[in-house]
């Protein structure tokens, strides 16, 4: 069946395609059942020298029972991965326009350079002197980070974004604590990343709302009453995180603003830097004043998202938080080595009030060849090339899409990277879960859905920039003949998907009842 | 620009479309004090595929690789033999480029993956459940003592003096937050353990005990019964297990009675990466499933009664729950877990009992060999492919000397504990399948040479 320049089939599609058929199966669509029904304790894929004559010294301790795990042979292995991949939609097969996550293409070059045995194969506590390379990648990345944000200093040790939010939190409630001054607020907007709150709670912050205006931004004023709140001198707030191009896909204009006001009351600005991608080579976070920024180097800088994760967070700090970021970090000498600095030469380096230590090694080096390797190849002038067309791809959707789907800030300006509407207009008892999921029995990703929370329905599209218009024509032409269905009340609606390997979940039943680990189906029975 | 699709009369076309003049009238938003006049200056121009790979491959070629040198490092970190199909495996597109599987109808392969892992890891460790990953071992370990206290409501954590420092420091990191105490103190290098002074030293304040098996020294010990002291004062017992690997050939902690175990898996499929990315490990008894951080795969149905996997239990994650979610975790470790589990399964029950045995043997070998070098003592009665050597003088110089000589000889306690000059003489060696006789033998000799020239530079 051939796709026309619209994405609609050029055949009707043929009703007696699915009947059922023996295995399950429909052709490339293949059933696989799990390792453990296929697999067993006798079968192995690797063939290992005989173990020498030795004596134990396993104190006694010899596992005896079985442990339970199913081995396959080698081509078992590779058929049951492989089939099970081919239930994955995925960047490489189409665009994947999941708002606030951009699935930008991961180049190739990014996975050779990662995996050059002197960046693989090497351990993290290897003397130094042995690991000068590994070093100087981490360092230089380190300044391409500072020199993208114009900011002071960056940790690099976090693993993820979230990871990075809770550096930045507790740089930040470190800087206070030196001065003799705890605060118990961190500020949040409600439009924010669910890990925003969940962050400054972990950290023990209270956690307060800031109102957002109606045009989708930070209501400064009211920002500003909050902050004076507790009279001269007696400010409780220790900090806001701020979304920068936030999560309505906007650009907050008056950040720079926000940032004084704060800074004014004694507090520090944290930037969720997820969607940093929108101004990549074009804004400076340092220039508005923000305290502390985590970047996700598996959105703006390329690295896979491997099916959730593994990601990296580095956190790029203002002079005021730099001396209490975390320990492992890179130093370059006057003499251009490049050092590890530790808890045992901190101080060497005059990083005395260092707060600690946020993971064992020294953070996600195998995502840093791969970032270092995706900056050089589209340097200054690339970096800023991405970030435009990134938001040129998501002003197209909007602007295309704005007759047919409710975009409640179409009129706030231009969006950045995403675009962002609401369910509202679509056929009583039509939801945006219709609409994701005939979009997956279109061939696409769904956009990211019921986020933010401030937008009823919301649908959150973020192409990126790594998409053509011919891509984006098509998906747009998709999105339009699905809205259209569901604002006429097409009800085959609530049966998509019909063409994905499964049909809806049954999300209910699986929390209910949780079933987190396979069982023998006799010992599964014996519990029920 | 090879990444960027868009061609000049595209761009132009949709700017027409949008009703804008120009790209710069789509950030018209940004202030005045933050627009550039061009790219940023420090910062050099595009650059090829042939360039980046060129200059990445000098940095690379800088560092002494595990592969190329006889190599004992452990302390965390294990080299062991990968086979060939897992890195294939892991870098087909549907895996690697997908996101976390929030459409489950187009994300059965990570998610039945994902069910696979989480049973892979339960049975290994001896647990009833486990979840989808963490970020890597020492946060797995912090995470832990965060769920003790949620569950217990006490702040006193009595960690054992043989969990790797760096977990230890991760976990008085996160203790900022909480404000637990945390009761800690620097390893003797004894054959002994400190599990009798732990279990002595539980009480009604304390939330829980965490034990790494085998210890920071390479040592085992019996967990059963601090599990029972513990469990007679409502604490907790949390394990820590950084070499998976030796569970092929010891008893599971969660067969002893721990509460949570925790891991890192990096051993099994991931490589050494210096450092990350690797693979946190998160189990735990059934009971507490709902205090639990990260997340859950779980088996259920479609609308056509089809079994399939969906993410589960979310209402104790951050995107539902926000400032009440058990953690702020978000991405995790996916496409490593996917490694583990490959490697896993090539295994098998089999294949890992023979590699454990292997593993053991090796370094019961190396271990006699190497403790018959002049002035050489072994300091563990018990350990499976990792055990601590005393030298006469400090390690750490030995281990530079020998780096020098390219043997990378195992982790100096000098690097792990620089502030306890008691166990400067310390090194750990670890002893996997990849290390040839050959390799000890060069050890050994290295290792009489630097000692012997300790020994005539500083008399005893
Ligand atoms: C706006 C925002 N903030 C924070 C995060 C958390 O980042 P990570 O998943 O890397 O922990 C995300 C990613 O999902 C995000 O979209």
């Amino acid at each position: 069946m051939s796709m026309n320049r619209e994405g609609r089939p050029t055949r009707p599609q043929d009703a007696e395609a699915t009947s059922e058929t023996f295995t399950g199966n429909r052709a490339l669509m293949l059933e696989e059942p799990l390792l453990f029904e296929i697999g067993d304790a006798t079968l192995t894929g690797v063939d290992l020298e005989a173990a020498p004559q030795a004596e134990s010294r396993l104190g006694g301790l010899e596992r005896n029972r079985p442990i339970g795990l199913a081995g396959l042979s080698e081509p078992e292995t590779v058929r049951h991965y492989t089939r099970l991949s081919r239930q994955n939609y995925a960047i490489d097969l189409g665009l994947f326009p999941l708002g606030s996550c951009t699935m930008k293409h991961n180049p190739r070059l990014n996975e050779k350079v990662a995996r050059m045995p002197g960046f693989a194969d090497v351990h993290p506590l290897q003397p130094v002197d042995t690991v000068r390379g590994a070093l100087e990648v981490i360092n230089e990345l380190a300044f391409w980070l500072i020199d993208l944000t114009g900011m002071d200093g960056v940790a690099m040790s976090p693993k993820a974004g979230a990871h990075g939010e809770l550096c930045g939190i507790l740089c930040i409630r470190a800087a206070l604590e030196a001065r003799g001054d705890a605060r118990e607020v961190i500020l949040v907007p409600e439009s924010a990343h669910g890990t925003n709150p969940a962050t400054a709670a972990f950290a023990g912050y209270r956690v307060e709302n800031i109102p957002a205006n109606a045009d989708g931004r930070v209501d400064l004023e009211a920002l500003k009453e909050r902050l004076g709140k507790g009279g001269e001198g007696d400010c409780d707030v220790a900090g806001v995180m701020i979304t920068n191009p936030n999560t309505c896909g906007l650009f907050e204009r008056d950040m720079k603003a926000i940032s004084d006001a704060v800074h004014e009351a004694g507090g520090f600005v944290y930037c969720d830097g997820a969607n940093f991608n929108a101004i990549v080579g074009r804004v400076r976070p340092g220039d508005l004043g923000v305290d502390a920024m985590h970047i996700n180097l598996h959105k703006t800088f390329s690295t896979p998202h491997g099916g959730g994760g593994p990601g990296s967070g580095p956190v790029v700090l203002s002079e005021a938080l730099c001396p209490y970021g975390p320990i492992p970090f890179t130093a370059k000498t006057k003499d251009g080595v490049v050092h590890l600095v530790e808890e045992e030469n901190a101080a060497e380096f005059d990083h005395n009030d260092s707060f600690g230590r946020m993971v064992a090694f020294h953070g996600q080096m195998g995502m840093f060849t791969r970032a270092l390797a995706y900056m050089m190849s589209h340097g200054a002038d690339g970096l800023k090339q991405v970030a435009e067309d990134a938001v040129l791809n998501a002003n197209y959707v909007l602007r295309s899409l704005e007759d047919v789907l409710d975009a409640p800030f179409g009129k706030s300006g231009p969006c950045m990277h995403e675009a962002l509407f609401s369910d509202k207009g679509l056929a009583d008892g039509f939801s945006t879960l219709d609409i994701a999921k005939a979009l997956i029995d279109e061939g696409y990703h769904p956009m990211t859905m019921y986020f933010p929370l401030v937008v009823h329905g919301a649908m959150l599209v973020e192409p990126t920039e790594t998409e053509s218009k011919a891509a984006l024509d098509q998906f747009i032409g998709a999105l339009r003949s699905v809205a259209a269905r569901a604002k006429a009340g097409d009800k085959s609606l609530h049966a998509a998907p019909v063409h994905a390997p499964r049909r809806r979940l049954d999300e209910t039943a699986a929390a209910r009842k949780p079933v987190l680990v396979w069982r023998e189906p006799e010992v599964a029975e014996a519990a029920e | 620009m090879r990444y960027l699709p868009l061609q000049p009369e595209d761009r132009a076309a949709m700017l027409a479309k949008i009703g804008a003049p120009d790209i710069d009238a789509l950030f018209a938003d940004v202030p005045e004090v933050a627009r550039l006049d061009g790219p940023i200056h420090q910062l050099p121009d595009h650059a090829s595929e042939m360039a980046v790979e060129r200059a990445l491959g000098a940095m690379a070629r800088k560092n002494l690789t595990a592969g190329d040198a006889p190599f004992f490092l452990g302390c965390g970190a294990y080299k062991h033999h990968i086979p060939a199909s897992v890195d294939h495996l892991i870098q087909r597109g549907e895996f690697l480029t997908a996101y976390t599987p929030y459409q489950p109808e187009i994300a059965q392969g990570t998610l039945q993956m994902l069910f696979e892992f989480q049973t892979q890891v339960a049975r290994l460790f001896g647990t009833d459940i486990a979840n989808a990953s963490m970020y890597d071992g020492s946060t797995a370990c912090g995470e832990a003592i965060v769920m003790a206290r949620r569950i217990t409501k006490r702040g006193r954590v009595l960690m054992s003096s043989g969990v790797h420092p760096h977990y230890v420091a991760v976990a008085k990191t996160m203790a900022k937050f909480t404000r637990d105490e945390i009761d800690h103190r620097d390893p003797a290098l004894t054959a002994e353990t400190d599990i009798t002074a732990l279990i002595a030293a539980i009480d009604d304040d304390t939330s829980c005990v965490v034990v790494q098996y085998p210890d920071i020294l390479g040592r085992i010990d019996d967990m059963s019964a601090l599990a029972e002291k513990a469990q007679a004062h409502k604490a907790l017992l949390i394990a820590v297990v950084t070499e998976p690997v030796a569970l092929g050939a010891i008893k599971a902690p969660g067969e002893m009675g721990a509460d949570i175990v925790v891991g890192e898996g990096q051993s099994i499929g991931v490589g050494l990466n210096f450092g990350g990315p690797y693979v946190g490990l998160f189990a735990c008894k059934e009971k507490y499933v709902r205090q639990m951080p990260g997340r859950l795969c779980g088996e259920t149905t479609d609308a056509e009664g089809q079994r399939g996997y969906v993410l589960t239990l979310s209402t104790r994650e951050q995107h539902i729950r926000r400032e009440k979610a058990t953690s702020n975790i978000c991405t995790n470790s996916g496409l490593c877990a996917l490694a583990f589990s490959i490697h896993m399964t090539l295994l098998g029950e089999k294949g890992l009992r023979d590699l454990a045995a292997l593993n053991h043997a090796k370094a019961v070998k190396a271990a006699e060999r190497l403790s018959e070098v002049p002035g050489v003592e072994l300091v563990n009665d018990t350990f499976f492919n990792e055990f601590t050597l005393k030298l006469p003088s400090d390690a750490r110089e030995a281990v530079r000397h020998l780096a020098d000589r390219e043997i990378l000889a195992g982790v100096s306690l000098g690097r792990l504990f620089p502030h306890a000059s008691e166990l400067s003489n310390g090194i750990v060696v670890a002893v996997t399948e990849v290390a040839t006789d050959a390799d000890v033998e060069q050890l050994a000799d290295g290792l009489a040479s630097v000692t012997q020239n300790q020994r005539e530079e500083v008399p005893a």
